[in-house]
């Protein structure tokens, strides 16, 4: 398995079907399987283009832990007040940057259409993910996962991850 | 996006301020009059901060109400705000939300204005070939954007069109003013920018802002988490005018809550815990106790510290039904590693993602979703009486009567 950073075919193979998984996670409202394509000590952010362009460290959602994850799933089910909604992923192919020591450096572009209760439906958000992902005994998970949108609007609350 | 009532609208006593009709919520001829009454009106505009335009020529663009405004650092350093308006034919003079520039030219005929907003040179005055050209007695002196008066006051910059409108330290009163200096006591650094569109008239955030009632009712998370109760120790002040205020309270002491377990609410769960409690580490940065203050300024800016995360926000108007709230993520220039790092983890508590306030983006929505057929019908506040005034309870509405108060002395309905 160790050959699999070798093997460009495999390893975009490996990739794709993580991040067609992921958003499944989220479409499907499986959100807590969400953190666990995270590994434990990793970085999750949700950005812009403009904050990332200035030099600015933050955009609106920020973890340093799969617990943050976890937490921010268990107040988005007890805690947190939002009509429903569900996503719909639409990404391109991931597009490997870097190989270096088991960690992949992949860029993938993403489309999210957003369906309320009551039927209209937006595209709520595009841009790419930023990803650095170790790929381990044939097993990909994110250590760091930068989630840049195009737009610096938000519609009126950003509930589920994107 | 019919059906506008102002016809049939009931009237609105004079000086009722515990009743707020549903029609100031959607009708067109209001969004109209708050233009002229409010944003052209006695009142400083939130416009931007200081740290976004360090050196001179740097620009951003804004907006006043519905006014397309310019803000700039000018070459003697201070901040200039005028319509981003060309004095021929009215098109936007800047097209970037900001920049970096000697003159600001417009791109349709190259009329140039300084970075005052004066209109400095038309191009072809004097015509092509001795033909054609302006009238020798055209004056550039006397064409030009509107400019407004800008003051800077703790790093925050405010403009205003009238010249009626006091010095921003009168405007704000002494206690408002002492608690935006608690706050921004040195130089300021941004973190992060964000837009949050909102499906509501802008009165609807800005009393939610002011709602001291709903913040542990509506937001269960710091409920829940025990940190922000209606019963810890915390106050309202309202400024004498009724138009700003802050809220704040007092770090709670851990345990049960009696009053919420009498009251059977949603948000008295005990057994809640947090994988990595990290978001809930605070550092008392300003030596008080104080870990939440929200302070809002009539009629469009909130400060917001939030355990370790600051923020300023802009409220803007876009028609009668629509509102962006501007988010500006801040800490300070010597901020240490440890302390960028809470900032950032605390930030989830706020913005469109925040676990404390991702429900303000919504309820503005439902509250404009539940009145489109009640235009005859008020929404009641009444708790803590008809009072307008500083307040130690935050189970009262006192703060949103004051908002109503200065509203209705700018705004004839």
């Amino acid at each position: 398995m160790a050959d699999i950073q070798n093997d460009k075919a495999a390893l975009l193979g490996l990739l794709a079907d993580m991040m067609e998984d992921y958003a499944r996670a989220i479409d499907l409202d499986q959100l807590e399987r969400w953190p666990d394509f995270f590994e434990e000590n990793c970085i999750y952010k949700v950005t812009s283009r403009e904050n990332v362009a200035a030099g600015y460290p933050f955009g609106v959602l920020f973890a340093d832990s799969r617990g943050m994850l976890a937490d921010r799933v268990r107040s988005l089910r007890e805690a947190n007040i939002y009509e429903g909604q569900v996503y719909r992923h639409l990404m391109g192919r991931p597009f490997i940057l870097s190989v270096d020591n088991g960690l992949v450096q992949v860029e993938t572009s993403f489309l999210i259409l957003r369906t309320m209760r009551t039927g209209e439906m937006s595209t709520f958000a595009a841009g790419t993910y930023q990803d650095r992902v170790r790929v381990a005994d044939g097993k990909a998970s994110f250590v760091e996962r930068i989630v840049v949108c195009d737009s610096s609007r938000v519609d009126t609350l950003l509930a589920l991850p994107l | 996006m019919t059906a506008h009532f102002s016809q049939e609208r009931p009237a609105w006593p004079q000086n009722e301020l515990t009743r707020v009709p549903y029609w100031v919520y959607d009708d067109e001829d209001v969004y109209r009059k708050e233009q002229d009454g409010i944003y052209q009106g006695p009142v400083w505009n939130y416009l931007g901060l200081e740290a976004e335009l360090p050196e001179q020529g740097d620009y951003k663009t804004t907006f006043v109400g519905d006014m397309p405004v310019i803000v700039v650092r000018g070459e003697d350093g201070t901040i200039n705000a005028f319509e981003n308006r060309c004095a021929h034919r009215g098109s936007l003079l800047a097209l970037q939300n900001r920049g970096k520039a000697k003159n600001f030219t417009c791109v349709y005929h190259a009329w140039s204005h300084d970075l005052q907003g004066n209109l400095k040179s038309v191009a072809f005055r004097r015509g092509i070939n001795g033909e054609g050209g302006m009238p020798a007695d055209f004056d550039l002196k006397q064409h030009g954007p509107r400019k407004l008066r800008t003051e800077t006051f703790c790093g925050l910059v405010f403009g205003t069109l009238s010249a009626e409108t006091p010095d921003i330290e009168t405007y704000l009163g002494e206690a408002v003013t002492a608690r935006l200096r608690r706050v921004l006591h040195k130089p300021i650094r941004i973190y992060g920018q964000y837009t949050q569109a909102l499906p509501n008239n802008w009165k609807l955030y800005f009393e939610n802002v002011k709602d001291t009632y709903h913040s542990s009712l509506l937001h269960t998370f710091f409920a829940t988490f025990k940190v922000s109760r209606l019963s810890q120790g915390g106050g309202v002040i309202v400024a004498d005018t009724g138009g700003h205020h802050v809220s704040y309270s007092l770090s709670h002491k851990g345990g049960k809550d009696e009053e919420f377990a009498n009251e059977g609410l949603r948000s008295n769960q005990e057994d809640f815990s947090l994988n990595d409690a990290s978001v809930l580490d605070i550092v008392d940065e300003f030596g008080d106790g104080c870990h939440v203050q929200i302070l809002s300024v009539f009629p469009g800016f909130v400060l917001q510290a939030i355990h370790n995360s600051l923020a300023v926000r802009q409220i803007l108007p876009k028609n009668s039904r629509q509102t962006d709230l501007i988010w500006t993520l801040i800490g300070f220039t010597d901020d240490d590693e440890r302390m960028q790092t809470l900032r950032m983890k605390h930030a989830n508590l706020v913005g469109p993602a925040g676990y404390v306030s991702m429900e303000d983006g919504a309820v503005g929505g439902f509250v404009q979703r539940g009145t489109a057929g009640a235009a005859c019908q008020s929404s009641v506040v009444m708790m803590g009486g008809a009072s307008t005034s500083t307040s130690s309870s935050r189970a009262s509405e006192n703060s949103i009567r004051g908002f109503w108060k200065f509203y209705r002395n700018l705004v004839k309905l």
